[in-house]
């Protein structure tokens, strides 16, 4: 019987898992924003919020761990996927118009996400690392106030900033299909509602990019 | 019109295949492409050369045995058409028109532009029916009134002709739209619930066993179907499957 | 006394079938394991058939040249299906349903076999829902129905313009089942090139894979042939590119007797043909005649001008027009049968009045339609009901979501716009009443051999009503013949498998073997459709719509001709052992060329004219039907039923004589 493979192995359930680690991130990243966008409004509220986040422990060992979790899943899997689906083809079509019937975004999640993947590197190596080799390697003392500095430093540089914004843009690509295609996964679609969730998924994908380009562009020209 | 083919020949499952370029000429606008397809047909008769070998059967757009990739496209650069209902109309003249085969590893090439679909049988063997005896002794048809939007929704689902543009479509080549909407069509339905949960479960396993890719919602099969079967199916099977696997 | 024995059982027609049911032999459950049956063709009437006896136990195997049982012609069948539910309250009843049958077919068909068809149709809707048909629905949440041609109640049960599709995919779902539980084996892209005889019983077929070309042996204890009509003798036909008359034929070869073989529906609502390359017609659903208005102009001068294309349809004022069904049928007017709705096109073009580049075309006009629907919705609405824009806009919405696709279709095809522009249609071969003869219990003249749906002859006399050709296929498959068949099979509990090394069977694979072989190494000149097409011309041309001596003598030597010289001279590329249509074709066309002749023969013997089958001899010469078709009851009150002796012009008819004892024979009149 099929139910054995259930909800693990089938096809649906990778396409479920895929959709709610997508749902998941995109909740993190609104919240990364959220934080992100006080730097912009006063530093005292930036310091003690990323402080919080920074040395509470339930953040710090349950909901971080999660974190990382989401995101090495969702790009494993997407890979799996999209080798998977790669090998249901294997002599290609000598001419092939996806043009024609669907948008680019939606064909090439996978080089958004690669790009994705390579800047988070860069994004990790910026903040992530130096905050995890200052917290819990050269175990320094807790400073309330050093977080708003460590970010102008990283935003003085105008090669990271480009990136950073370059970032963005393929981060607003991944979304506009990634947005409407995980509640699509989970089968979140009705006549009535879709239309909706599709505008409210374009200002998403839009809105939440633009965010974080306007602080990264924010903090650097303050640094002029 | 006069048309430059490049037209996929294979000689049979094994052998490796290859595109093979014809002229052709004097192609009326008024001819379906089938019809000129028979036009080049009878001249590599009459050359002494085989014909291409392609699917067809009713010419009306309704048995889905025709198939074709057509320019890049299932079904050709028309909407809601199946190739016979294509008609020459739609080209240009000394246009180059690319003719492939349907391509999926679940759809091998059987000879030239012939593809073996019958994948799609095995899913539909694994739970596409309701489990009523054709007795005679069922109920009074009137017995069971459906609302007429969720019949309606039944009935649009069912039109799918079963030709697989959706699968040679799909960058992942994959049957979710076909089998969403046999799934659906009984799961809209009350004589189809009783045993909606085991239909959904066995159908998406048997898709998977036939090796079809995952669908990634791009939604290029609802825009390829001739028959404008709704992404919306995909999405209620994906509920009915999630449903389904809670409880079984 | 004729040979032919229908076995009619006795009995008031009421009670017929249920005492026949009540009489049968049965099989027991564990003997029904034993059994092994083969259905070829997996139409509504093959699939029904192999899903229900699977269901009861047999083993079945079953046959279809597509790449899957769902896509059988059935598919395509438009407007309905009728069942005597008296849903409408209308005066419905499983009486006045056999009484429009016979009438509707010219009193030329078996009063029992249709009794039984009008007494198991309400069955089938049952049936059919209960396996998840959508058939429409009004807003109360039950069944709709509309009405069709020729009959005074409301009984079609509809799927938009895709019941056919529907109803076959119900018969697929459950065969489906039936595959799942290994009871039907099921050979797609196999076709059946003979039926083989032990014993003077049918006991297999010989089939050749069309994917490998391999030639294989089939036995079982009972053979069922569902495999369709023959329309396609025409060349141009609404049937299938692959529909054809070989396993038919076959039969016919084996001791099979060919029914009727001249009664040809001829569909009046087509779209015409528009050039030499044409290779299928399509078929506008006879539902658009309840709206639209056929007509052609009134001046042959008129008419020219439009050939032409110096004038438009839409420009010729209304006292121009002749609205010729109107003018003839005052009565019936658009709605008359389909036959004389045909022959009435006909003859408007040949007197020089048709309106397309080939003269070959009449008009059917939605303009009054639109006019009338806007005028009511406006005045529903409460809107201007002068603003002509307005109207026009307001009743083509209503013609959409009456007949969207059949417009779509049309317009796909042909590129004009049927909103603006009147439609261009002309007849075209649609459905063969005749076919394989067979007694009440759907046996044919070969023990063991049945015959179903539109293979057999039985129940549409020589002309059929609307949405009545899949209630045949699926009451014959579902709940006629898994009796009838038990009965016979109940003497085979104790046979045991039936081997296939048999000399029999080595006969019929040698027959088979050796045609394919002629063909590959003929090395002839022309194509298989050089030969189809030639064909065509002539049943068109001479048995086609209207029939006289003179033509019929012509067709059957023109045929004649035609056949050697396809012998001599035909050309089937490539090889027989792998996938090869040209062969397929081939031997489909030679069977083609053997049941023409026997059908323009049958046509020939028949000098009455009733139902499709129109002889130009044969009208009324005066009084109000002067001209109409006239039927001879005194002389031709019988089914022509035909053996195989070699040639087509050696076959011998033998005559069932039809007795009508429920229903007065009267003339039809739709003045």
């Amino acid at each position: 019987m099929a139910s054995k493979k259930g909800l693990i192995r089938s096809s649906i359930a990778r396409k479920l898992a895929m959709a709610l680690s997508a749902l998941f991130l995109l909740f993190f990243l609104l919240q990364h924003l959220v934080i992100n966008f006080t730097s912009v409004l006063s530093e005292d509220v930036f310091n003690s919020w990323s402080h919080f986040m920074g040395t509470n422990p339930i953040v710090q060992v349950a909901l971080q761990p999660v974190l990382l979790f989401g995101i090495l899943f969702h790009f494993i899997m997407g890979f799996i996927l999209e080798l998977q689906n790669n090998r249901a083809r294997s002599v290609k079509y000598a001419m092939n118009k996806g043009g024609e019937n669907s948008s680019w975004v939606s064909r090439n999640m996978l080089w958004s996400g690669l790009f994705i993947l390579a800047f988070m590197g860069v994004h990790f190596a910026d903040f992530w690392i130096p905050e995890l080799v200052h917290k819990y390697v050269e175990v320094n003392p807790e400073d309330p106030t050093r977080y708003y500095h460590e970010l102008q430093e990283i935003f003085h540089n105008p090669v990271k900033v480009g990136l950073y914004c370059l970032a963005f843009v393929f981060l607003a690509l991944h979304l506009r299909h990634g947005f409407q295609s995980s509640l699509q996964s989970v089968g979140a679609r009705n006549p009535k509602f879709t239309p909706g969730i599709k505008k409210l998924g374009l200002i998403y994908s839009i809105m939440v990019p633009v965010g974080f380009i306007f602080i990264a562009l924010f903090h650097y020209l303050n640094s002029l | 019109m006069n048309l430059t083919l490049k037209i996929w020949r294979q000689k049979n499952a094994k052998d490796k295949g290859k595109m093979v370029e014809y002229p052709i000429s004097g192609i009326d606008g008024d001819m379906s492409f089938l019809e000129m397809l028979d036009v080049l047909n009878e001249e590599l008769i009459e050359k002494g050369d085989e014909p291409v070998a392609f699917d067809h059967d009713c010419r009306e757009g309704i048995c889905g045995m025709c198939s074709l990739y057509i320019n890049g496209e299932a079904h050709g650069p028309d909407r809601l058409v199946t190739t016979c209902q294509l008609h020459m109309r739609k080209f240009k003249d000394g246009e180059t028109i690319y003719i492939e085969p349907f391509r999926a590893n679940a759809f091998p090439v059987v000879k030239d532009l012939v593809v073996d679909r019958s994948s799609f049988d095995r899913i539909q063997h694994a739970g596409g029916y309701i489990s009523v005896n054709t007795s005679g002794n069922t109920q009074d048809a009137n017995s069971i009134p459906i609302e007429k939007e969720k019949a309606d929704a039944a009935f649009n689902a069912a039109a799918c002709i079963g030709c697989g543009a959706c699968v040679a479509t799909c960058k992942n080549s994959s049957a979710m739209l076909f089998v969403s909407a046999k799934v659906s069509q009984y799961a809209l339905l009350p004589q189809g619930e009783v045993e909606a949960k085991d239909r959904v479960l066995n159908m998406v396993h048997q898709m998977d066993l036939e090796g079809f890719g995952n669908c990634t919602n791009t939604g290029a099969c609802e825009v390829e179907c001739p028959k404008g079967i709704s992404l919306e199916n995909i999405a209620r099977m994906n509920r009915e499957y999630i449903k389904a696997s809670m409880s079984k | 006394m004729s040979i032919l024995d229908s076995k009619i059982p006795n009995g008031p027609i009421a009670d017929k079938w249920t005492n026949y049911k009540n009489k049968i032999n049965l099989v027991n459950p564990a003997n029904k394991r034993l059994i092994d049956v083969i259905v070829v063709g997996t139409g509504l009437a093959g699939g029904s058939a192999a899903a229900t006896l699977a269901e009861l136990g047999y083993n079945v195997k079953a046959f279809c040249f597509q790449d899957s049982p769902r896509r059988a012609h059935s598919i395509a069948a438009q407007g309905g299906i009728n069942a005597a539910k008296n849903y409408q309250g209308d005066g419905d009843s499983t009486h006045r349903l056999f009484y429009d049958t016979v009438k509707g077919g010219d009193y030329r068909s078996r009063e029992a076999n249709v009794y039984r068809l009008a007494e198991v149709s309400a069955n089938i809707i049952d049936q059919c829902v209960a396996q998840g048909v959508p058939f429409a629905r009004d807003y109360g949440g039950l069944l709709d129905n509309r009405s069709f041609g020729g009959v005074l109640v409301s009984r079609t049960f509809y799927a938009k313009g895709q019941t056919g599709q529907q109803l076959l995919l119900g018969a697929y779902s459950a065969m489906n089942r039936q595959i799942g539980r290994g009871k039907i084996k099921m050979y797609n892209r196999h076709e059946m090139l003979d039926v083989v005889k032990v014993g003077g019983k049918a006991r297999g077929i010989i089939a050749r894979n069309l994917v490998t070309g391999e030639i294989e042996r089939h036995s079982a204890h009972a053979v069922v042939l569902a495999t369709g009509g023959y329309g396609n003798v025409f060349f141009l036909s609404t049937n299938a590119m692959g529909s054809n008359v070989t396993a038919a034929w076959k039969a016919h070869k084996r001791g099979a007797f060919f029914a009727n073989p001249c009664y040809t529906q001829i569909h009046p609502t087509c779209i015409p043909v528009s050039g030499d390359h044409q290779s299928k017609l399509t078929l506008m659903s006879e539902s658009l005649r309840n709206d639209g208005r056929i007509w052609v102009p009134k001046k042959q001068e008129d008419a020219e001008a439009i050939r032409t294309g110096k004038m438009k349809p839409t420009q010729l004022a209304e006292e121009d027009r002749d609205y010729y069904l109107e003018r003839r049928y005052p009565a019936f007017g658009n709605l008359v049968p389909r036959d004389v709705a045909s022959r009435a096109a006909k003859e408007r073009c040949d007197a020089g009045f048709g309106v397309n580049k080939t003269g070959e075309a009449v008009y059917l006009d939605f303009a009054s339609a639109i006019q009338r629907y806007g005028k009511e919705q406006a005045h529903v609405k409460g809107l201007d009901e002068n603003d002509k824009n307005l109207i026009i806009e307001l009743g083509r919405d209503v013609v959409k979501t009456k007949y969207g696709n059949l417009f779509q279709m049309y317009e796909k095809i042909v590129d004009e716009n049927p909103y603006e522009t009147p439609m261009m249609i002309y007849p075209a071969v649609h459905y063969t009443m005749g076919g394989i003869w067979v007694d009440y219990n759907l046996m044919t003249t070969v023990e063991g051999l049945y015959a179903i749906g539109e293979a057999n002859f039985s129940d549409h006399g020589a002309n059929r009503l609307g949405a009545s050709a899949l209630m045949q296929g699926l009451a014959d498959g579902y709940f006629v013949l898994p009796y009838t068949i038990g009965d016979y099979l109940s003497q085979d509990i104790r046979t045991g498998a039936i081997p296939t090394d048999s000399p029999e069977f080595e006969e019929a694979e040698k027959t088979v073997r050796d045609q394919i072989e002629f063909f590959i190494n003929n090395n002839g000149t022309k194509t298989v459709d050089h030969f189809h097409k030639r064909l065509g011309k002539v049943m068109w041309n001479k048995v086609g719509m209207s029939r006289n001596e003179k033509g019929l003598s012509e067709a059957i030597k023109e045929i004649k001709e035609i056949r050697e010289e396809f012998w001599k001279d035909v050309r089937v590329p490539g090889t027989a052992d792998g996938f090869n249509s040209e062969l397929a074709k081939a031997g489909r066309v030679a069977d083609f060329l053997e049941l023409g002749e026997l059908f323009a023969k049958d046509a020939l013997e028949r000098s009455e004219s009733c139902g499709g089958h129109f002889r130009e001899e044969s009208v009324e010469l005066d009084g109000e039907q002067k001209g109409e078709a006239k039927r001879d009851d005194e002389n031709f009150t019988y089914v022509a039923a035909w053996e195989y002796k070699g040639e087509p012009s050696d076959a011998v008819v033998h005559k069932e004589k039809l007795v009508y004892e429920n229903i007065e024979l009267k003339q039809r009149s739709y003045k």
